[in-house]
């Protein structure tokens, strides 16, 4: 499949496909970084975790749409402003459901995963009734648009950079908050213990609502970043959800360092065989060597062997 | 409640309330609604019940033995597709193909300019090699899974979702192969069964009494297993899996074996759709049909095989009458049954049955009221809020 | 199988050999370098400090933890190599600290599916349940006071019984080797001493190994006392061999 392409054309398809690859990877990345610190520290398989994402994504339109009707002045920033509502409105939204069905299903992984597709069936719906079933999109300030020259073949988009760089920006944050701060270390003492967590002071409920809330806040802000990449319907999240659990699992659940390796490897994987094969069959691939991996390694890639 | 007397030596594997219980549903199956249904709402009545063998499989799979299978869809594609490709092979003939550029292949094939029969399309000519391959294709690949996934010891959650990716890779496998599958559409236009035509009224009562034919022997095959020591083995290992290994049995043989099992149930579910719809396509083998199908089962209660079967005729009944009248509030009637089984009735059907009717009927019809209750040597894997459901 | 050939104690087989074993989770060695020896019909008991590595030992012999590197041979077979049930069906029984139980099975169920016919797939569907079976559990009951519980479901015994049907459930295995972690943990004074009673009843003719922290229990029962820690042996030998050492009270009572 190699031979139509000549060595510089081929070193070119890779960097470009590769950076195809990176703004995947960079939601990837969101979703699966929510989901890691739902399933990976509190045991909660979220399958409407594509639909918190997608809430995110909705907050992002119409907000958009707001200063575009009425502060078009300020355009230029309504991504931030965008951003940051979406992670209140997810995280919210997260919490409210951590309070109403998750704290009544903690032990019971398998059923959390059958609750949270009734919950994802019924958001669906919502935003149908909503918002419409058709899908939105957003505008991008000029300041987004058009794309670098780096070389005379290799052409990066601006969206997709920064795409990056918000991705790189949330991954750190939310690495110093759950490894550096007070905050972060209640929660880890909550996985680690919970009875004795909650002997020395700890409010194990309030974090558990914290921790999930703020997982789906990161879907949230997925969400924002992922209206730049795709359009916005009722239905799209559900289409992130498989491939973004596979990241998780793949990478190990608890590993923060895993998933971002895991997602990296999936999205490059997947576009850069999408260049040679129709895109089916590169997901096709990419999802069954990831399977096969997994049968190999099933606690995922970067797991430490521990006692048991 | 007590498990089957332990002293009593029983013979056969039948308690009298579980023969009762099928009974009342053979009775209700075979006579009650064939009389009560016009022709059209009885084929309902029997596409629902092609959906009851996954749900069966699952009550052994998930309910037994706490492996939770997304993936069902897939076995039932697989038994439906074989039985489809059988099918499509005898509605291809020459003749009836000939305005094609190469006639006597099915007609997605032509239009995807494929323009010999592929070799694995080969051996369908054949009635029971198709026959075979709807039981033995699905459980080899489950064989195939099963051994790489229960022999690493990967369970719960992850094999739920390794399975529920494998049902996305089927489906996108399936859509892009059109040449060879018939893609997004599926394998359509079924005509005859060995020159005998399924399409009339007539054919598909017939193949309604097939169906439930074999959905009572397959019922009777799971109770076999349920009450011999494998079921009690199943229902240990979820418990205790270690507590097995340690007693000197090789756990992941048996989860493999109940895999395969419900895998070959649901290839027979769908072979009987296959016959009974006229069509199979890749919108029975995805994540969504395959986690539906998993609620079929939670609905009539995870450990009862007879709720299992109440269960899925419900749903599907319900989103049947819902979808043509409110098709919107259906999402939420089935996404609040997803919560509301997990957190509110997590016995389901049976559990409900047993709590509330049982008693009510049992100074009337002694041990026959507890005809669908869930077997009392079990309750579900989860602790917690479930409240033993058994407890008399 | 198990009464065995009483042989020249000058001459005997170890029934278990273990030698060198070291296993390491991440580097950090649970069991370090370890050697002992287990002779026929003989009660060995292992104490040591909390995180000693005692419930690491039986998990390397039974094959839950695999073993970095050494030996550990059971009548002349290597188990390291062996997966879990191929050890059981060898003649190794395992007690697990928490009394393991099917908590939605019936007493006689927990006893009959520990009696060692129908473990495979097809022996399991084409199972049973016949006279012998049935006398075997009845016989069981009655060692281990459950008789009259066999229709109750395991869930509503009392922490002791559940520890007792456990201690069932490996002796209608009847293994060569009986291991046993912490039998008498979490019982009251009168379980305590029916429970000491029932052991002293079940170990004859076979070799068992007790991991137990309570030292009257151990010098009622033990006929060779290994003391662990730090994943090494710190002292073996009789019990007031053992008592006398100065290193085991150092590790005692120095901390």
């Amino acid at each position: 499949m190699f031979a139509d392409y000549s060595l510089a054309e081929l070193g070119s398809i890779f960097v470009m496909q590769g950076f195809a690859g990176l703004i995947l990877f960079s939601v990837f990345v969101l979703m699966a970084l929510g989901l890691a610190i739902i399933f990976g520290q509190m045991g909660v398989i979220n399958m409407a975790h594509g639909e918190f994402m997608i809430l995110g994504a909705y907050v992002t339109y119409f907000t958009s749409q707001f200063f575009l009707h009425f502060l078009p002045s300020l355009f230029n920033i309504y991504f931030f402003v965008a951003m940051i509502l979406a992670f209140f409105a997810s995280g919210a939204l997260g919490m409210a459901v951590e309070w109403l069905m998750i704290r009544r299903l903690y032990k019971r992984p398998l059923d959390t995963l059958l609750a949270t597709w009734g919950l994802s069936l019924i958001l669906q719906q919502v935003y149908r009734s909503v918002f419409g079933p058709r899908e939105v999109g957003v505008e991008l300030p000029n300041w987004m648009m058009g794309s670098l020259a780096l070389t005379d073949t290799i052409e990066v988009q601006i969206n997709g950079l920064f795409v990056m760089g918000l991705t790189i920006a949330i991954t750190i944050a939310v690495a110093l908050l759950m490894y550096k701060s007070a905050w972060g270390k209640q929660v880890r003492a909550v996985v680690q213990n919970r009875v004795m967590a909650g002997a020395v002071g700890i409010n194990t409920e309030k974090i558990d609502r914290n921790t999930f809330g703020l997982g789906c806040g990161i879907a949230g802000v997925a969400g924002s970043a992922f209206t730049m990449i795709g359009s916005t319907g009722p239905t799209s999240g559900q289409l992130y959800i498989v491939d973004t659990f596979l990241v998780v699992v793949f990478g190990g659940a608890q590993s923060l360092l895993g998933t971002i390796a895991s997602a990296f490897t999936i999205s490059q994987a997947q576009s850069t065989m999408e260049f040679f094969l129709s895109g089916s069959m590169a997901k096709v691939l990419t999802l069954l060597g990831v399977v096969i991996i997994l049968m190999l390694r099933p606690q995922g890639l970067f797991v430490i062997k521990v006692r048991r | 409640m007590t498990i089957p007397a332990p002293k009593s030596g029983r013979t056969f594997f039948l308690r009298p309330q579980d023969l009762i219980g099928i009974i009342v549903l053979a009775i209700l199956l075979l006579v009650v609604l064939p009389l009560a249904l016009d022709n059209f709402r009885l084929q309902f009545v029997g596409k629902y019940l092609t959906y009851a063998f996954v749900a069966l499989g699952l009550v052994l799979c998930w309910g037994y033995a706490g492996i939770l299978s997304l993936g069902q869809g897939v076995f039932f594609g697989l038994g439906g597709y074989c039985m489809a490709m059988y099918l499509k092979l005898e509605a291809s003939s020459v003749e009836n193909t000939k305005i094609q550029s190469t006639p006597g292949i099915p007609d997605f094939m032509d239009w995807n300019q494929i323009t010999s029969l592929p070799w694995f399309w080969e051996p369908f000519r054949s009635f029971g090699f198709t026959t075979l391959a709807v039981v033995v294709v699905p459980a080899l690949f489950a064989l195939i899974l099963g051994y790489a996934l229960f022999k690493r010891r990967v369970g719960g959650v992850y094999f739920a979702i390794i399975t529920q990716a494998l049902a996305a890779i089927m489906t996108i496998l399936i859509v892009g192969q059109q040449g060879y599958t018939g893609g997004i559409n599926g394998i359509t236009d079924l005509r005859s069964l060995h020159g005998w035509d399924i399409r009339t009224d007539s054919a598909k009562t017939i193949l309604y009494f097939v169906c439930v034919g074999l959905l009572l022997g397959c019922i009777l095959l799971a109770y076999y297993v349920k009450s011999s020591k494998l079921g009690r083995i199943l229902v240990a290992m979820r418990d205790k899996e270690d507590r097995v290994r340690f007693s000197g049995y090789d756990v992941s043989s048996f989860k493999i074996f109940v895999f395969c099992l419900a895998a070959s149930l649901s290839a027979i579910g769908g072979a009987m759709f296959t016959l009974q719809v006229g069509f199979m396509s890749p919108s029975f083998v995805g994540i969504v049909p395959s986690i539906e199908m998993v609620i079929y089962t939670a609905v009539g209660g995870r450990l009862s095989i007879l709720g299992a079967i109440y269960g899925t005729l419900l749903v599907n009944w319900a989103k049947t009458s819902f979808s043509e009248s409110f098709p919107e509030l259906w999402l939420f009637g089935l996404g609040g049954l997803f919560i509301a089984v997990v957190l509110i009735f997590p016995n389901g059907l049976a559990g409900l049955w047993q709590s509330y009717v049982a008693p009510r009927l049992g100074p009337l019809f002694g041990g026959a009221a507890k005809r669908r209750a869930a077997p009392p040597s079990a309750s579900p894997p989860a602790s917690g809020p479930v409240a033993p459901a058994a407890a008399e | 199988m198990n009464a065995g050939v009483i042989t020249d104690s000058m001459n005997r087989d170890f029934v278990l050999a273990v030698e060198g074993l070291t296993v390491s989770f991440d580097g950090f060695k649970a069991v370090n370098d370890l050697s002992f020896y287990v002779d026929e019909n003989e009660i060995r008991v292992i104490i040591g400090p909390n995180g000693a590595g005692k419930t690491t030992v039986l998990d390397l012999i039974c094959g839950r933890t695999r073993a970095t590197t050494g030996s550990i041979r059971f009548k002349e077979r290597e188990l390291t190599k062996m997966k879990e049930h191929e050890i059981v069906r060898a003649g190794v029984g395992r007690k697990f600290q928490n009394p393991s139980i099917y908590e939605d099975l019936t007493v006689f169920e927990n006893l009959e599916i520990s009696y060692p016919k129908g473990r495979t797939v097809v022996g399991a569907l084409t199972f049973r349940r016949d006279g012998p079976v049935k006398e075997r559990v009845q016989e069981i009951a009655e060692t281990i006071f459950l008789a009259d519980q066999l229709d109750q479901r395991a869930e509503y015994l009392s922490h002791g019984q559940k520890q007792w049907l456990e201690i069932g459930m490996l002796l209608i295995q009847d293994p060569e080797l009986l291991m046993l972690d912490e039998p008498v943990a979490g019982m009251s004074v009168s379980e305590r001493k029916k429970t000491a009673e029932l052991l002293n009843t079940i170990i004859k003719n076979r070799s068992v190994i007790v991991i137990e922290h309570d030292m009257k229990f151990v010098e009622d029962i033990a006929h060779k006392v290994t003391v662990l820690h730090q994943g090494k042996i710190l002292s073996e030998g009789s019990m007031a061999k053992v008592q006398a050492d100065p290193k085991v009270i150092e590790v005692y009572l120095g901390h």
